[in-house]
């Protein structure tokens, strides 16, 4: 039944690693905007194919 | 620089709107690509996009995008090492990081187009949007693009930012993040406890448990040390504030209830008497702290607490010796000579130099007409300037200018919500001491018929007895009520609002722009008939202005034949001149039509005369909001009612027709005079609404019990008030007061509600028979069923609202 002890330990260490990635994430500022990371998700398709030759405009003023 | 045209997919829109801004096209016949543009700007922004293969942006969202307006000299401060220097919220060697504001940020294109800036200039690495405060984070590098050219570049594709004085030194503002912290560490340790803590609930005396239940005990403990003494911090410091004060608040009984408990359920395992009340102990924190944390909605693109600050700008130009240089707003000096340019706003009080001043006000007033002034005359901090560049000389400083001064004032300075009992804490008083009363009779009644007991007894009530449900009750039910005031247009600053707007007797309305509407206006026109001829010209003439009360009467005349005048020439602040074969007009102030007797003038009006002949005058009248009669006749059997207005009183007797009787007028009212009077009724004993919506306002909103501010669009910007009201539901401003008043009610209830759990729990207690299970039980079923009477009365009250 000593075996409880090793459980514990278990349950434990991944509960508290559960704990300090929650910690991290806040600090991260994660929890600051939950709105745009929604919509930034959904942008994936529209990524911009990259071409050779193209003129990037640089300064405008 | 050239631009290869993109190859183009998409939908092409409607030939009569813009296909960038979605503005009508019907007069303007720029076409690009087969898209139709209202104007340049518009298709130039598009000619960038193309050429950078970014035109997803008009897939995302039809039309999304904003008009770029001329900026040339406007940001000429970002030059200034200084003022760059506050800006920026970090600045390392070829890395700096700003975040900017930006106002046109409304919808998913506008996230896709500000994200991908870096293809846009290779010196940019990375921005990122956060959409609920319309921010945008660039992370750029100082040697390739400088400061100025970011802003140029986010101006020029239509997504100019906005730089006040508050940005000044905000860069390193700390986020405080302390209740998500609190919470989670609660959450963290309520879970593990109560899975600890499960064993024991039904397996007395069995052999394992027996052997390992030290070791399970210890754990518990050991979790619920971090919750105690961190995440109850804030119950302990309020507890001891309240009672230094000698007030009797909710957080004394919720702390003594949590010392109670951590003292009990520690020495119970200590002495080997027990299992103690720590899944009790941590989820009653949980639950408190979710209530704390549900209450906490905020409106990240809202700002409650907006001075002239956040109107005025960083840097201004100053001409010293015929060079321009940027200064810093707060360096001006009395004396100095500065440079404002169109479309800037003025930063101090200053006399006109040279130029054509039109001033719009509507910062300061609400009031969205233009005052032409002269050179020599004096104008007034807060003002911006909208036709050309003028000069002006200081003075006085940014501190000393009379509508800065206002904020001198005591009022902005105290705390509203300290000086406020709220219903928990005037229920509280009453709680607190008949628990320790019921405690106390409890231990003496055990101490003469068993003394083991009594110890036992005494602790029990007071862990039983702590106010949880009573503690959540308000801030659920606010917090719902908040959310729900907030999908209908009316933004509350916080949950006190409600409880202080169902106290009101008294509303205090402003005139311009809160019960009169800034878009639309009523036109008169007095004087001779107009010919068709002369309407024709009239018409013809006006189209080419742009001045605002030409656009009006251009949309209110009838459809004409649009003539081609043969000359037109306008005078900046006079009028507009034109000639059309033998015939001429003259179209603007009295004065510029040749017209002296119109003195007594209190309304805003163009004149006209045709072949030098006086014709008679338009008068623009503010139109009142939808329903304000209405309203008012609603309002006045429950409150009193006053308008303040700091206009003259040419409105008067429109008014005494359209509203109560009983309604006070008052004219002239300085931005002090409203603040004072709003004081004195309040010693009188009113509990004043003050409903405003310009910067001379905040003073009256920062005094009265509740400061309502009117806003057309909640995007830009309002003075610091206690709720913000989107002008189209302002009739229902009444229905906004009755929902506080349930809401009220609702709370009462739910007190009733946890009133009959502490008396179940309080049988146990006094008995003496309160086991851990029957705690851990009782506690949150008492929670979460206030928190399920709260959410369905007020999602029922919402309903009832539509």
């Amino acid at each position: 039944m000593s075996v409880i002890y090793i459980l514990l330990a278990i349950s434990i260490t991944v509960a508290v690693g559960f704990f300090i990635a929650f910690i991290m994430a806040v600090k991260k500022g994660q929890y600051d905007d939950s709105y745009t990371p929604s919509v930034r998700m959904l942008f994936e398709d529209e990524l911009v194919k990259e071409k050779t030759n193209k003129t990037i405009l640089t300064k405008k003023d | 620089m050239t631009f290869a045209t993109g190859k183009n997919e998409q939908i092409i829109m409607s030939k009569d709107t813009c296909f960038h801004c979605g503005l009508d096209t019907t007069y303007t016949k720029i076409t690009f690509d087969d898209k139709s543009f209202c104007c340049n700007g518009c298709k130039t922004v598009y000619e960038i996009f193309s050429a950078n293969d970014l035109t997803c942006y008009y897939n995302l969202q039809q039309a999304p995008g904003a008009t770029p307006k001329d900026i040339e000299g406007k940001y000429n401060f970002l030059e200034n090492p200084k003022i760059i220097e506050q800006l920026l919220e970090f600045n390392s060697d070829n890395t700096q990081i700003i975040t900017l504001y930006i106002p046109h940020i409304h919808c998913s294109s506008c996230i896709w187009i500000l994200e991908n800036l870096s293809k846009l200039n290779s010196n940019i690495s990375s921005s990122i949007v956060n959409f609920g405060k319309k921010t945008v984070r660039i992370t750029f590098n100082y040697e390739g693009i400088s400061l100025k050219n970011i802003v140029t570049l986010l101006s020029s594709i239509g997504y100019e930012p906005f730089i006040s004085l508050d940005d000044y030194s905000i860069g390193k503002k700390e986020i405080n993040r302390s209740l998500i912290y609190k919470l989670g560490i609660a959450g963290f340790a309520f879970g593990n406890v109560m899975f600890l803590s499960f064993p024991e609930y039904f397996q007395v005396g069995e052999f394992w448990l027996e052997q390992y239940k030290h070791l399970f005990r210890w754990l518990m403990f050991f979790f619920s040390l971090p919750v105690v003494f961190y995440s109850a911090q804030d119950y302990f410091v309020s507890a001891f504030k309240g009672l230094r004060s000698k007030i009797l608040n909710i957080d004394v009984p919720i702390a003594l209830g949590v010392s109670v408990l951590f003292i009990r359920s520690t020495t119970e395992i200590i002495l080997n008497i027990g299992s103690g009340f720590f899944d009790s102990l941590t989820g009653l924190i949980f639950f408190l702290l979710l209530g704390k944390f549900f209450q906490q909605k905020t409106y990240t693109f809202l700002s409650f607490e907006r001075d002239y600050k956040s109107y005025f700008p960083i840097g201004i130009t100053k001409i010293s010796d015929n060079k321009e240089e940027s200064i810093q707003v707060y360096d001006i000096e009395k004396g100095d000579r500065l440079l404002i340019r169109n479309e800037e706003l003025i930063p101090v009080d200053c006399i006109l130099i040279k130029g054509h001043a039109r001033i719009d006000y509507s910062f300061v007033t609400g009031e969205s007409k233009t005052v032409s002034k002269q050179s020599g005359d004096k104008l007034f901090a807060g003002g911006k300037q909208l036709d050309g560049s003028i000069e002006v000389d200081v003075l006085k400083t940014v501190e000393q200018s009379y509508l800065t001064q206002l904020w001198s004032n005591d009022v902005f300075k105290k705390d509203k919500e300290l000086a406020f009992t709220n219903i928990t804490n005037s229920i509280s008083k009453h709680f607190t001491i008949t628990i320790l009363l019921i405690a106390f009779l409890a231990t003496i009644f055990w101490l003469f018929t068993d003394v083991s007991k009594a110890l036992n007894v005494f602790t029990s009530v007071l862990i039983i007895a702590c106010p949880c449900a009573i503690a959540l009750s308000a801030p659920f039910t606010f917090g719902n009520i908040l959310r729900i005031l907030g999908k209908k247009k009316f933004y509350l600053k916080n949950a006190s609002i409600i409880e202080q707007l169902a106290k009101i007797n008294t509303i205090i309305f402003d005139k311009t722009g809160t019960i009169t509407s800034n878009k639309e206006t009523r036109i008169n026109y007095e004087g001779l008939q107009l010919s068709d001829a002369e309407e024709s010209l009239l018409k013809s003439t006006l189209r080419g202005s742009n001045h605002p009360l030409s656009r009006s009467l251009y949309n209110l005349l009838n459809e004409h034949n649009i003539l081609t005048l043969d000359a037109y020439e306008e005078h900046l602040g006079k009028g507009i001149e034109a000639k059309y074969k033998n015939r001429n007009i003259k179209i603007g102030s009295a004065a510029f039509v040749g017209f002296s007797s119109d003195t007594a003038a209190l309304n805003t009006a163009v004149h006209v005369s045709t072949n030098n002949r006086y014709k008679g005058k338009f008068t623009f009248y503010n139109k009142y909001r939808k329903g304000l009669s209405q309203l008012f006749n609603t309002l006045k059997k429950e409150y009193d009612l006053v308008i303040l207005s700091g206009d003259n009183a040419g409105e008067e007797n429109n008014l005494k027709k359209l509203l109560p009787t009983k309604t006070k007028l008052l004219f002239n009212q300085k931005p002090e005079d409203k603040l004072e009077y709003i004081k004195y009724h309040q010693t009188e004993g009113a509990k004043v609404l003050m409903i405003g919506d310009g910067l001379n306002d905040a003073g009256a909103l920062a005094q009265s019990d509740v400061g309502i501010a009117i806003s057309e669009n909640v995007n830009v910007f309002s003075p610091a008030c206690d709720a913000i009201l989107d002008a189209s539901k302002f009739n229902q401003l009444y229905d906004y007061i009755k929902i506080s008043k349930s809401a009220i009610k609702i709370i009462k209830w739910s007190f009733l509600l946890s009133f009959i759990y502490n008396c179940i729990g309080l049988y146990f207690a006094i008995t003496g028979q309160l086991a851990p299970v029957v705690a851990a039980i009782l506690m949150p079923l008492s929670s979460i069923s206030i928190v399920v009477f709260t959410t369905i009365t007020t999602n029922i009250l919402g309903r009832k609202l539509d």
